[in-house]
This record gives structure tokens, C-alpha cells and sequence, in this order.
């Protein structure tokens, strides 16, 4: 685990002075962070980040889970499906099953921060213990592209958020109206993780050869999961449209969950439709950070040409290694690339075709968009961003106003 | 002869958190109306957010306003005449905001079929608003070598809120630069130069690099 000093020669000593200062003005509070899972997922993965370094900066930090069974989480993933606007709806035997967990962990779950900061819906009802005993502050994060949720499951989990103090969004778009103060905090990406850390040569190139890549022609690429929201379909048909005129190869990297037969089905198309073109290469990584990390360093340009994204920190990543980016223009990929400026927006599979052409075709022009990239996520989009913007959170609880001198 | 003031220059830092408002825009229409009603930290955030996010590019940032009436909605000419308004001559978010309306009223006048542009899902205009934090730093200075070291090495959230913040939203007659300079040091050539600068033209680490070479002409040889 990097410690806050490993930041400086990246972000610079004087963003981590303004850590720290926002840190003294913390003293005396304690923070609690609850979730329903310690590993796994991405808020699990922010949060073993992040509490560690906020307790190094001084801020009192701790993190606590709800417990719950097979059925709850079932009912919560399907809760996390239709707010992200999929078909379906949630039944009322569904919250049912929730409440009654709920009613279970509100007992059970000792609420004892000066800030309760509650991740995603799972231990949302938590709120109701507000007001009981301690007078404390609280506030839900919610991680899901709500842009577009299922009237039913959002309504029924709108009567908690009005609870709560402040609500956290991580794009402009997922927004509500809502009664209480939102606030816009982005993820981030960790510089200093397997992930994106520096690689020497010989990583890359000891990757690229144990999956037989040969770099004669330039590789584009995309990281995701096999599913349909990613649109790997949608990826080879743009890169057919570029191999007309530009000899390419295309690599698709990703796992599929266990758990998951839609992702074993959309793998089947992909295999499908790759299957006649040696220079399409479908790779299966689950979880090898390092991997990924060596595959993106090694491409010319990426792509994310996803349909719904929660966020799409792909897109930070192959952008902090100042890579030429094509991404479509939904969800949190917009705040990270401004067309033309950091990377290039599209809207469908001839417009990915044409921006990844103008990219190889103009190498001078994508290395500066690359690098523009990089400088906007070392700016916006790091770690060191997401716990600034962390602890302001926690002082605006005490502070109403737009301008706060502290 | 190096001149020692009495009161001297404290650096503040000033941190930014984004407040959503849930205001969206699809059409010019929508998002003139809520230009006149949002909170002025709103204006505040979209006309200079876009210029610190993106600092590393190129000169002459357009603010949010310009940047989706051009790119999303394509009406190219408005756009540019939002990114042309003259940030520097407005010394409050007041009259900064009655400049932009009247910008997009007179063009709405003569462009009546713009109002009929409209930004598809996913890409509407998102009211937001700047919650700024003030800090002291422990950068305290008494004569202009002192100011030009810290100059250096401050961040650059700090000159952007000396410069920019302090007079836009303060209201202050001038920056806070120029200010400490003319009143505690007595140099009011320096303290002119300094707000002569136009500085929505330069990205901030070009403003900060003009800020120390003006200043170092000034500083006596030891």
C-alpha cells in the first residue's frame, strides 16, 4: 500500500500540502464508511485505498459492513440492474426481502460516526437510525448511472435518500431532484496501482508475447468485460471498417464473471465473428492487473465504445498512460475526454471507425491528444483528487455557504 | 534597495467542490432561463472551471457555456461570441452574468430557429455550482524575493483564486497580487503591470511563469 509521500513526484508537493491542511481542519472527526462488502467491486477497491491514506493525513477514518444473505444480495443486484435502467422492476416480495435485512442490520450495525458515509444501496436504510442517540452527520454515495432508473426501484429508494444529509453523484447526468445538497465527486484510478504503475519494456513485451502479439502493425484496443453494454460486437465492426484502409490488429481483453451466462453468450459472438481474422486477438483476464495494465501501454490507440458506463475509468486509464483515446460520449467518459481536446468522442460504430482512422493516420495529433489526456487525469482523475474532494465533502457538512473560510 | 513590508502577504489556497444543482438544459431556450436564475456560484463554476480543468492546453479556453452551445448544439456562432466575452473586464459575477444573457437574448432575436436546436439525451447542459474552500497556507512573505519563491512553488489553486477569485467573487478593486504590492510595498508600476495582465488568455502555469518574470525584473541584485 503506497503511502501519501509516494504521490509527490506525481501530483507535486504542494497538492499534498493542501492534504494535509484540509486534514488539520478535520481533527476531531470521526469518519465511518459503510458498504456491504470488504473485497471485491469497486467501492471495496476505493475504499482499501482510501481509508488507509485518509488515517495517514490524520482524519479519523473506519469502515464497517452490513451483513446480509444470499436473497438480500440478490435482491440488490437486482435493485443495481433496473436502476441502471435495464429491464425488469423490482417486486414488492423483493423489498420485502430488503427491508427485513434492513430492519436487521439497523439493530445489529453500531452507528457511531461524527459522518456516516454510506456506499450504494444495500445499507441505504441505515438512515433510519439518523437522529436516534447520536447527532450525527450523514451521507450516501451512490456509485450506479441512476441518469435513467426504473421509476418503482428509484422512488422506493428515494424515501431514504431525502433522509440523508448530502447525496453523492459521479457524473452531472445521474443528478436528481432532490431536497437535499448533491454533490459531483468522480472516481478515480491510482497511479501507483498494478494497474497503472510504470512498467519496463520487458513487462510489456513478455506480455505481448505470451499471447502471441507481434507488434508489425499497430494495435487497437479494448478492456472490458464481455458484455453486451460493452459492445465488443460493436468494436470489431468499427475495427473491419478501419483494416480497409489501415492494416491493424485488434485486441479485446476482459473476464466474463462465473456467475454470469450472458457473458459466456456474448463471448460465444465475439469468438464468432472474430473467428476468420488472425489479427483479432480475444484475451481472458481475469483479474491479472499487470496484464492489463502491459496491453494497454502497448497499443496505439484505445477504445471504449461502451452503451451504458457507471463511469468508465477505462478510459482514465488508457488516457493516464497518454494514449489516443475513442470513447462513446455516455455516462462519466465525457467529463474525461472533451472532443478534440483530450481524446475523441463518438456516437456509433462508423464515427469509432473514423476517429481510430484520423488517429493512426495522424500520429502527431494523437500523441498530443494522448498527452493532453494524461495531464487532464493527472489533474482531475487521481486518487489524490478523489480524497481532497472527500474531506471538502465532509467540511461542507458543517458549512452551508459557497465560499468557506476555514 | 529591497523594500520590507509591514503587513505582510499571507497565500491562501482555495479548493473547489461541485455542488449539482438537478437544473438541466436541452435547448437555448431552457438554458437562458436558468441562466438568470441560477446562483452565481453557478455562473462562477462554468465560466472558469473549464479554464483550470484544462489549464495544460492551449491559450484562450472557452467556458462551459461556449463549449456546449458549440459542440452539442453546433451553433458555432453564438458559441464563439460566448467564448470571446471578456472575462477580465467584469469585476463581479453580476455583470458577468448579464453580459452572457444579453449574448444569447440578442442572438436568439436574430437567430429565431435556434431555439429549435436541442442536445440529445446524455448530453444536456448540467447547472453546477462551485463550493470554494478557503485556506491559509503557511506561506506568509514580507518583500518581493520572498513573494517570487512562493510564487514558485505554491499551487497553482492558490494563484487562481489571488488572481481570479479574489476579484470576480470577493468583489475586490483589483487582484490580490496587485493589491499587497501597490499598498505594503508602494510599487504601483509593478502593481499595475501585474493587473494589466490578461489572464484568461495564458494557461495558469504560463500566467504563473509571466508572474515571476515581471517580478524578477523588480527584485533588487544582492
Amino acid at each position: 500500500m503506497a503511502k501519501i509521500e509516494a504521490y509527490i513526484p506525481i501530483v507535486g508537493a504542494s497538492v499534498i500540502d493542501d492534504l494535509r491542511l484540509i486534514a488539520e481542519r478535520l481533527k476531531g472527526k470521526l469518519i465511518q464508511h459503510i458498504n456491504s462488502t470488504a473485497v471485491g467491486g469497486g467501492v471495496a477497491e476505493i475504499l482499501n485505498c482510501m481509508v488507509p491514506l485518509l488515517k495517514e493525513l490524520g482524519v479519523d477514518t473506519r469502515w464497517d459492513l452490513i451483513k446480509g444473505g444470499e436473497q438480500f444480495f440478490e435482491v440488490t443486484k437486482k435493485l443495481h440492474n433496473v436502476l441502471h435502467g435495464r429491464p425488469g422492476e423490482v417486486t414488492d416480495e423483493d423489498l420485502e426481502v430488503f427491508m427485513q435485512t434492513s430492519r436487521k442490520n439497523i439493530e445489529e450495525v453500531e452507528t457511531y460516526g461524527d459522518i456516516v458515509f454510506i456506499h450504494d444501496p444495500q445499507p441505504i436504510a441505515l438512515v433510519n437510525k439518523k437522529g436516534a442517540g447520536k447527532d450525527n452527520k450523514w451521507i450516501w454515495r451512490c456509485h450506479i448511472d441512476v441518469s435513467n432508473p426504473r421509476q418503482k426501484a428509484w422512488r422506493f429508494l428515494r424515501e431514504f435518500v431525502v433522509k440523508y444529509d448530502a447525496a453523492v453523484f459521479s457524473a452531472p447526468s445521474f443528478a436528481q431532484r432532490l431536497p437535499i445538497r448533491q454533490f459531483l465527486i468522480s472516481p478515480s484510478i491510482d497511479p501507483l496501482s498494478d494497474k497503472n504503475k510504470e512498467l519496463p519494456q520487458e513487462t510489456i513485451d513478455a506480455v505481448l508475447k505470451k499471447y502471441n502479439i507481434v507488434r508489425d502493425k499497430p494495435i487497437i484496443t479494448q478492456v472490458s468485460r464481455f458484455d453486451r453494454l460493452k459492445d465488443p460486437i460493436g468494436v470489431i465492426e468499427a475495427y473491419q471498417q478501419v483494416k480497409r484502409y489501415n492494416d491493424c490488429q485488434l485486441i479485446l481483453a476482459g473476464g466474463t464473471a462465473a456467475d454470469d451466462p450472458e457473458g459466456a453468450k456474448v463471448l460465444a459472438e465475439v469468438r464468432e465473428k472474430a473467428k476468420t481474422d488472425p489479427d483479432i486477438h480475444i484475451l481472458l483476464l481475469p483479474q491479472n492487473d499487470i496484464e492489463v495494465n502491459a496491453l494497454q501501454r502497448a497499443s496505439d490507440v484505445i477504445v471504449q465504445k461502451s452503451i451504458k458506463e457507471g463511469f468508465g475509468l477505462t478510459v482514465a486509464e488508457g488516457l493516464w498512460k497518454a494514449k489516443p483515446v475513442v470513447a462513446s460520449n455516455i455516462g462519466g467518459i465525457p467529463l474525461q475526454i472533451k472532443h478534440k481536446y483530450s481524446g475523441l468522442l463518438c456516437h456509433s460504430i462508423e464515427g469509432a471507425a473514423f476517429s481510430i482512422k484520423q488517429f493512426l493516420n495522424s500520429p502527431e495529433y494523437a500523441k498530443k491528444l494522448g498527452e493532453n489526456g494524461r495531464e487532464h487525469i493527472r489533474n482531475s482523475f487521481l486518487i489524490t483528487r478523489h480524497l481532497r474532494d472527500y474531506m471538502l465533502l465532509f467540511l461542507s457538512l458543517y458549512h452551508p455557504e459557497d465560499i468557506v473560510y476555514l | 534597495m529591497n523594500i520590507r513590508a509591514k503587513q505582510p502577504f499571507r497565500f491562501y489556497t482555495r479548493l473547489h467542490l461541485s455542488e449539482l444543482t438537478g437544473l438541466t438544459a436541452s435547448t437555448l431556450t431552457q438554458l437562458l432561463r436558468y441562466l438568470k436564475e441560477v446562483p452565481g456560484s453557478c455562473i462562477y463554476h462554468h465560466t472558469h472551471k473549464f479554464l483550470q480543468q484544462h489549464q495544460y492546453l492551449s491559450p484562450e479556453p472557452p467556458n462551459d457555456f461556449a463549449y456546449w452551445v458549440s459542440v452539442i448544439l453546433r451553433e458555432e456562432e453564438l458559441g464563439e461570441k460566448l467564448a470571446s466575452i471578456d472575462t477580465v473586464q467584469f469585476s463581479n459575477i453580476r455583470s458577468l452574468r448579464e453580459k452572457i444573457v444579453k449574448t444569447v437574448e440578442d442572438y436568439l432575436k436574430k437567430n429565431p430557429l435556434a431555439k429549435l436546436r436541442f442536445a440529445h439525451e446524455d448530453e444536456e447542459f448540467h447547472f453546477i455550482k462551485a463550493i470554494s474552500f478557503l485556506i491559509p497556507t503557511n506561506y506568509t512573505v514580507y518583500d518581493l524575493r520572498e513573494f517570487n519563491e512562493v510564487l514558485k512553488k505554491i499551487t497553482i489553486d492558490s494563484i487562481y483564486f489571488h488572481i481570479f477569485e479574489a476579484r470576480l467573487r470577493l468583489e475586490k478593486p483589483t487582484n490580490d497580487f496587485s493589491n499587497w504590492i501597490e499598498s505594503s510595498l508602494g510599487d504601483k508600476q509593478l502593481a499595475q503591470k501585474i493587473s494589466g495582465l490578461d489572464p484568461y488568455t495564458y494557461t495558469l502555469e504560463d500566467l504563473r511563469k509571466q508572474l515571476i518574470r515581471i517580478i524578477e525584473k523588480k527584485i533588487p541584485a544582492s
